[in-house]
């Protein structure tokens, strides 16, 4: 029980993806235009991991080390098309909004950051948790940007109208150039207090690619892990 | 004609696949400390993708259609520019040692971008054939290289400047991207 509880409260505070470990920016940035929106990702993305974390950690001694990568690949991707069709099926407006980025959540750094570092190692159980803890730091990460950009760029939370009228929206902030605003004083917030993060810790984190992609500059990291792929 | 060269515009500046679209950031915010890295990140990267944007769109036309597989795309996509990737680089490797140097170091880190899967969703996605979906690829590809490369300049000379101390590093990035950002908007009305 206790390690379940651990790995939910590691992906949620300690290794939170969105603001610690800075995984996953394009959909970040790309789908976070709404609350909305960004509960959708978030969620979509954690079916996926959970479902990927539990597979990859049941074959971990099956697959060859030589063909990890491109097995991994292979595995997300079948999830991610199975998760496409339902949210066609089931949820048209969430796969309407999300569009393109359901697709590319095969590329998304902290599925297969996952993967390789944690459920290719672990038991089931702690791997299957690790996908919910992961996923819900994510959900929890998307929605909070979105509520912020949403808040000031329509004055609205989940579409309901929460400023006054004598409040003027700044659309920007629901456009392209707001998400990277947004995340620029993230983090810069975050580097004046010192907060754990991948953007001000210098050291490198376990992860495959270091952890950091926003400043991943180093020309060997897709050596490592060639078929490795992240947005 | 006209409707490729629109198409090609269309990717390159109007939506363009960075600063619009978000896609490939990864690159973007990581290989552009100098102009002559990114510069040949662009040019890899236009590589790359113009030639998956052909390989996926006939492979989608010619084998997933015929046989019903269409759901499949993802699946075969990207196993596809994983395998391209590596093809491409052992054959420069064999046949352009030259090419390779500088092109090479780039191969690895492109198949961690995911404008390269992007293009190839949007291509079926937009219903392009053959001709469209290479001139979508090849404007998405210019439009990366252009930002890129703007990026690059921007930062060397940033390099010297006096920036607050917690806006140092990535924040001071994302802000100049997001004012890149706001100009790649007035490109909107071109078409």
């Amino acid at each position: 029980m206790n390690k379940i509880g651990e790995r939910i409260y590691n992906g949620i505070i300690k290794e939170n993806p969105t603001f610690v470990l800075m995984l996953g920016m394009c959909p970040t940035l790309a789908v976070t235009s709404s609350a909305f929106n960004g509960i959708g990702m978030g969620l979509t993305t954690m079916v996926v991991l959970v479902m990927s974390n539990t597979i990859i950690s049941l074959l971990r001694k099956v697959i060859p080390d030589g063909v990890r990568m491109p097995a991994y690949i292979v595995i997300v991707a079948s999830f991610v098309t199975m998760v496409q069709l339902l949210l066609q099926g089931y949820l048209p407006a969430v796969y309407d909004t999300l569009g393109i980025y359901i697709p590319l959540i095969v590329v998304n750094c902290i599925i297969l950051g996952r993967a390789e570092s944690y459920a290719s190692k672990n038991p089931i159980i702690p791997s299957m948790f690790d996908g919910v803890g992961m996923g819900l730091g994510f959900t929890v990460g998307l929605t909070s940007i979105g509520i912020f950009r949403e808040l000031i760029g329509s004055g609205c939370i989940f579409g309901i109208k929460v400023m006054g009228d004598w409040y003027e929206p700044a659309t920007i902030f629901v456009l392209a150039p707001g998400a990277f605003f947004v995340l620029a004083m993230l983090t810069a917030v975050q580097n004046k207090l010192k907060a754990p993060s991948a953007t001000n810790v210098e050291n490198e984190s376990k992860l495959a690619c270091g952890g950091n992609c926003i400043s991943c500059n180093r020309i060997d990291c897709g050596e490592k892990s060639k078929a490795e792929s992240e947005d | 004609m006209k409707e490729l060269i629109l198409i090609i515009i269309g990717s390159a500046l109007v939506n363009n696949v960075v600063l619009s679209q978000f896609l490939g950031l990864c690159p973007f915010l990581g290989v552009s400390k100098k102009i002559k890295t990114a510069a040949g990140m662009g040019g890899a990267v236009i590589f790359v993708i113009t030639v998956s944007s052909a390989l996926t769109s006939l492979i989608y036309e010619y084998v997933l259609t015929p046989l019903n597989l269409e759901y499949l795309q993802t699946i075969v996509f990207i196993i596809v520019i994983a395998a391209l990737v590596q093809f491409v680089e052992m054959v420069l490797k064999k046949i352009s040692p030259g090419l390779y140097k500088s092109l090479g170091v780039y191969l690895p880190l492109i198949t961690t971008n995911c404008a390269v899967l992007g293009v190839a969703i949007i291509n079926v996605t937009k219903e392009y054939n053959l001709i469209q979906s290479i001139a979508n690829g090849f404007g998405t590809a210019c439009g990366f290289t252009v930002a890129i490369v703007i990026m690059a300049g921007l930062r060397e000379r940033m390099e010297h400047n006096d920036i607050p101390q917690s806006f140092k590093g990535t924040p001071i990035v994302l802000v100049t991207a997001g004012l890149m950002a706001m100009a790649f908007m007035g490109f909107a009305g071109v078409i």
